[in-house]
């Protein structure tokens, strides 16, 4: 199934990616974390007919993706597929709220399809911060950083588990999928009747597969306790970025920075 | 039916976080406490087990369409609620990340909505009772479709809450429930023969695992407590986000009713808005919410004045030529460093 093979591929791009070794990946997962969060609460914090305000922290993303070596492809073709929800919510805006904003020539634009801009640049400003945060980061060093920074170890483990299993069990999926569409070659997707039985079937062998590595933890002396390692501290430079993105986010929020260039340049012409 | 960062708040967003974070950890701690250790890679793997999952197409018979498993009552039934729970959230942490499903800041709200509806609301209300005296396939088919359907309605309606409160959207309450609501009725009732039809096929094949997990065990203690507090901050957040949007803050479409000339255009909705407005005053639940076209105009003169005040959208129609110019310089100026970036890095 095309479905899960792309979803597979696009989880294996981004952890390769994760492995590069530039000025981003060495910057402590901690700071990127705070960083992200950071940045999507100022982009959320705009107000909903903001555009010009929303564009100067295009900086961020075409930074991260520039210094940290991410192919802007990446960040294309995920927003291609997410888009459809949000902006199927986001363009009744232009239907319901029709009262004109703003005038460029002859045009009255209206405030629905103001706000309808805001949110799409919003949707690519936030997925960029999410995809470039697991880009430049990896999802070990996520989940070690999210201890850290006090989130509970049960799901921290829970969620380094989980990741690590699903290479393997998307794998198992595929096979089965696939010899499933090879006995049915003129459906789309699994037959009612196989519904229980497939999944089931995968079911069990993934309780088996659990078994299994539960065994293998027992037999490296797994006492029902799950040790975290952490070597690095803070260093300078990751203060320095922290605090070079908090200010650029802040002044963000408080200037509108491209209005007041453009006033400069407008007021000297 | 992921919530996304760009149609709400950072206050939705932030308090839906602080709900699902009080969760986590009482979760954890429960899960830390109560769970045998064979349940660590357990979890993990029965994770990627929903996770892969859920891209399986299945096909519904009668229509040309699939459906798919979400899997909340799933996990629920085979780990118990807890474990369920962090479950849950792992999966969508990761769908956050590496496919910007949902995203960060609406993390909270997505594990709320698809973690802590269907694992603390309907796992112990609907499912359990209905299959706790003795389980039987028919029990677990009904009590399947049954807590995924109520979970799903619940996520839904939880969906259309953080959306109205956010204020992004400007989609009518009313007109999003209506959209909402039935549409995730269908996926319910998909889901719950997708969980039921394999959870009998367990109860069938290898009956002990659902001994061992859920089925027959009483549950320690229905959660009541987190529960509360759950519903506690939602309500407290609900709550000093309706006041603030009620008072200071002009709703949008307000604003600039009465700042512009808008009435033409909205002249040409009347028979749809009229219907809506009809109903919606016949259900009155929010009613300063949705449809401003008719309450606005009498708005009082004191909120008007208000609103010309507080600089909300802040359209000044001599200024945004300015900002168009001084946005394309910005989005130039972006690339070019961008690109500059890249050389150094490079060479």
């Amino acid at each position: 199934m095309l479905n899960i093979e792309s979803n597979w591929l696009n989880m294996r791009l981004l952890d390769d990616l994760s492995m590069q070794n530039t000025l981003i990946h060495r910057i402590d997962p901690r700071i990127k974390i705070l960083i992200s969060l950071a940045f999507v609460i100022i982009v959320t914090s705009f107000s909903k007919y903001e555009i010009t305000g929303l564009l100067p922290l295009f900086f961020y993303p075409i930074t991260l993706m520039s210094i940290g070596n991410i192919p802007s492809t990446l960040l294309l073709k995920r927003l291609l597929i997410i888009s459809p929800f949000i902006l199927f919510v986001g363009v009744f805006n232009p239907i319901f709220d029709r009262t004109p904003l703003l005038d460029v020539g002859f045009i009255s634009i209206s405030g629905g399809w103001i706000s309808f801009i805001s949110i799409t640049v919003k949707l690519t400003l936030t997925a960029a911060a999410a995809l470039l945060l697991v880009a430049t980061t990896g999802i070990n060093p996520i989940c070690a950083a999210m201890h850290r920074l006090g989130c509970p170890k049960p799901l921290v483990v829970q969620l380094s588990f989980m990741y690590r299993y699903l290479h393997v069990l998307l794998e198992e999926f595929i096979k089965t999928v696939t010899a499933y569409q090879l006995r049915s070659p003129n459906g789309k997707g699994v037959q009612y009747r196989a519904w229980g039985s497939l999944l089931g079937q995968l079911l069990l062998r993934t309780y088996a597969r659990a078994k299994t590595i539960y065994d293998a933890m027992l037999c490296r002396g797994f006492d029902g306790r799950i040790t975290l390692l952490y070597t690095k501290n803070l260093q300078n430079h990751d203060r320095i970025y922290l605090a070079y993105w908090l200010f650029f986010f802040i002044l963000c929020r408080a200037v509108n920075i491209p209005k007041l260039m453009g006033k400069l340049l407008l007021g000297g012409l | 039916m992921h919530m996304a960062d760009a149609l709400i708040s950072p206050v939705v967003g932030g308090a839906m976080w602080a709900a699902t974070a009080g969760l986590a950890s009482f979760a954890s701690k429960k899960v830390q406490t109560n769970i045998d250790s064979h349940k660590v890679p357990l979890m993990g793997v029965l994770g990627a087990f929903v996770f892969a999952a859920q891209m399986i197409n299945f096909t519904i018979p009668g229509t040309g369409s699939s459906g798919h498993l979400g899997g909340g009552i799933l996990l629920a039934i085979l780990l118990g609620p807890h474990a369920a729970f962090l479950t849950i959230a792992s999966i969508l942490a990761v769908q956050a990340l590496f496919f910007a499903d949902g995203g960060l800041l609406a993390l909270g709200c997505n594990i709320f909505n698809m973690g802590f509806l269907p694992c603390y609301i309907a796992y112990p209300f609907i499912f359990k009772p209905l299959t706790d005296q003795k389980p039987s396939r028919r029990r677990i088919i009904i009590g399947s479709v049954a807590a995924a359907v109520a979970g799903l309605q619940l996520g839904a309606f939880g969906v259309v809450m953080q959306t109205l409160f956010s204020g992004i959207s400007e989609l009518p309450f009313l007109s999003f429930l209506l959209l909402m609501q039935p549409i995730h009725l269908a996926i319910g009732i998909v889901e719950g023969i997708i969980t039921a039809v394999v959870i009998s096929f367990i109860y069938q094949t290898a009956p002990e695992i659902l001994t061992k997990t859920a089925l027959n065990k009483p549950l320690d203690n229905i959660p009541i407590k987190p529960v509360l507090v759950a519903f506690f901050i939602a309500a407290l957040v609900i709550g000093s986000t309706l006041s603030w949007f009620a008072s200071s803050n002009p709703d949008g479409l307000e604003w600039s009713i009465t700042e512009t000339s808008g009435q033409e255009a909205l002249q040409a909705t009347t028979e749809i808005h009229g219907f809506f407005a009809d109903l919606q005053e016949k259900l009155a639940f929010l009613p300063d919410y949705n449809f401003k076209s008719s309450s606005a105009v009498e708005a009082p003169a004191a909120a008007i004045e208000e609103s010309k005040e507080s600089a909300w959208p802040a359209v000044d129609r001599g200024t945004s030529t300015a900002g168009i110019v001084g946005s394309l310089i910005t989005l130039l100026l972006a690339y070019l460093s961008g690109k500059a970036l890249q050389y150094a890095g490079k060479s």
